[in-house]
């Protein structure tokens, strides 16, 4: 049967790898390239890459690093930020990224999503949702989370994948980069209502959290990034530990 | 030289990349020629059954695959490109190669489909030399990557070399003398995938030895 994945996040910015709490206060984690290849060796399931300012800045992903990372993994990947056309899609592609990942263009312009489905197929379209807490649910924002845009999480999830998206990476704004567990109503919310496997990500912060977000948040992936990069946990014993909790995962 | 057949479909880069992290001089390309000029061939796939049959149309490829698994070179069907060798496919409901027959169908579990992730892939034949082969330094039941809505289900039991579990068993690696197909993407698959490659490449140069 399928196991659960683990999935580093390299955020991106001019080069390297930065991470912030709150998507904001950005600190260096190091050399994309270097740390793809650390964790192609130490066993993730998966990689994706998201260059974080290439939105908001309104300028193309720097597609030169997404080849380098590339030639040094051999798990699947993931490319996000910036993307607008079918064209950009193919660029990412052929520069050896499996799959790309939608967000503020998506939100803008949700044809885009049925577009690259039909060209590339659902498999290769992961739409990125951050959300932010509302007192009533969450709400979908764009631009790096930096714009509101009046969208339901849930009802945009939906509407995403019934636009042909493949796969939906969750971020919870609210706990991105916080370290205080992963916003679990939200994934578990969105995972029963959507039929493609739903990536969770933001605020992971110890070993029980991937524990909760599989057993509790019907997660079908997690993903981490800082808790990674600066070697808080391995990914190595993050496994072990999720088999002794009787969770499915590659080893 | 190892070709792999580019006919617009696929995630030809990572499959190059896979093959260069193993020393294994490949060429992509979309012609006849080439392809009869191979030691071996690779033949990738992503995406639909439909749109992968008009693109080889489009490029006359439809007569030289088939002839060059008749005479023999080993051939590997990724994916798609293994889907595509069966007589038929749901997807699309469309004529296929007729290499082997049978024909591609859609999962019917209630999980959710596409299936998305790393599945098993286990044995069901351990007896044959070459199949052993194929599998050496792979532990059985080990993990691959799958992303996959349908499978092949061949009426040619007798070449179903490992089963995968989603919902249903289904066909995840099949070989009938030169012609290999897996579900899964080896390239993508970590260390497992790469032997794999490894080892097929092996498989085919020893096939070729005297060339």
């Amino acid at each position: 049967m399928l196991v659960k994945r683990i999935i580093p996040c390299l955020d991106v910015n001019r080069g390297r790898v930065v991470k912030g709490v709150n998507f904001i206060d950005l600190k260096d984690a190091g050399d994309p390239v270097e740390l793809a290849k650390f964790y192609n060796d130490e066993g993730a399931d998966e990689l994706v890459f998201l260059d974080i300012t290439a939105s908001y800045e309104n300028r193309e992903i720097i597609i030169d690093i997404v080849r380098k990372v590339a030639r040094q993994i051999f798990i699947p990947f993931t490319v996000g930020g910036g993307i607008r056309s079918v064209r950009d899609i193919k660029k990412i592609l052929l520069a050896g990224a499996d799959k790309v990942s939608l967000n503020t263009s998506a939100v803008t312009n949700p044809e885009f999503i049925t577009e690259a489905a039909n060209v590339f197929g659902s498999q290769c379209i992961v739409v990125a949702i951050d959300a932010v807490k509302r007192s009533d649910g969450w709400e979908v924002v764009k631009n790096s989370g930096t714009k509101p845009t009046g969208l339901d999480v849930l009802s945009w999830a939906k509407k995403a994948t019934e636009r042909g998206a493949g796969e939906i990476l969750l971020t919870s704004i609210d706990c991105d980069g916080t370290r205080k567990g992963y916003d679990i109503e939200l994934v578990r919310r969105i995972s029963e209502s959507v039929k493609v496997p739903v990536v969770a990500s933001g605020g992971a912060g110890k070993i029980d959290d991937f524990v909760q977000i599989f057993r509790e948040g019907k997660a079908d992936a997690a993903l981490a990034a800082s808790l990674f990069h600066f070697n808080r946990v391995r990914i190595s014993s993050l496994k072990e530990r999720l088999q002794k909790n009787q969770i499915l995962i590659r080893n | 030289m190892m070709v792999i057949i580019d006919y617009g479909l696929g995630n030809i880069g990572s499959i190059t990349n896979a093959l260069a992290k193993l020393g294994i001089k490949a060429q992509l390309s979309s012609k006849s020629q080439d392809i009869f000029k191979a030691d071996a061939i690779i033949f990738p796939g992503d995406g639909a059954a439909e749109q992968a049959m008009a693109n080889l149309k489009k490029r006359n490829l439809i007569n030289s695959i088939k002839e060059i698994i008749l005479s023999g070179k080993p051939f590997l069907g990724i994916c798609l490109g293994m889907q595509i060798l069966l007589s038929f496919s749901e997807e699309g409901n469309v004529e296929c190669l007729d290499v082997i027959k049978g024909k591609v169908i859609r999962f019917k579990s209630d999980l959710k489909i596409p299936q998305i992730g790393w599945n098993q892939v286990q044995r069901v034949q351990n007896t044959a030399l070459k199949i052993n082969n194929l599998f050496k330094d792979i532990p059985d039941r080990s993990y691959f990557y799958f992303i996959n809505g349908y499978y092949c289900l061949t009426d040619e039991k007798e070449i179903v070399v490992a089963e995968t579990n989603y919902g249903q068993i289904f066909c995840s690696v099949f070989m009938k003398k030169n012609v290999i197909g897996v579900q899964f993407h080896p390239e993508k698959s970590g260390v497992a995938g790469l032997n794999f490659l490894k080892n097929f490449t092996d498989f085919a140069y020893a096939n070729n030895s005297g060339n």
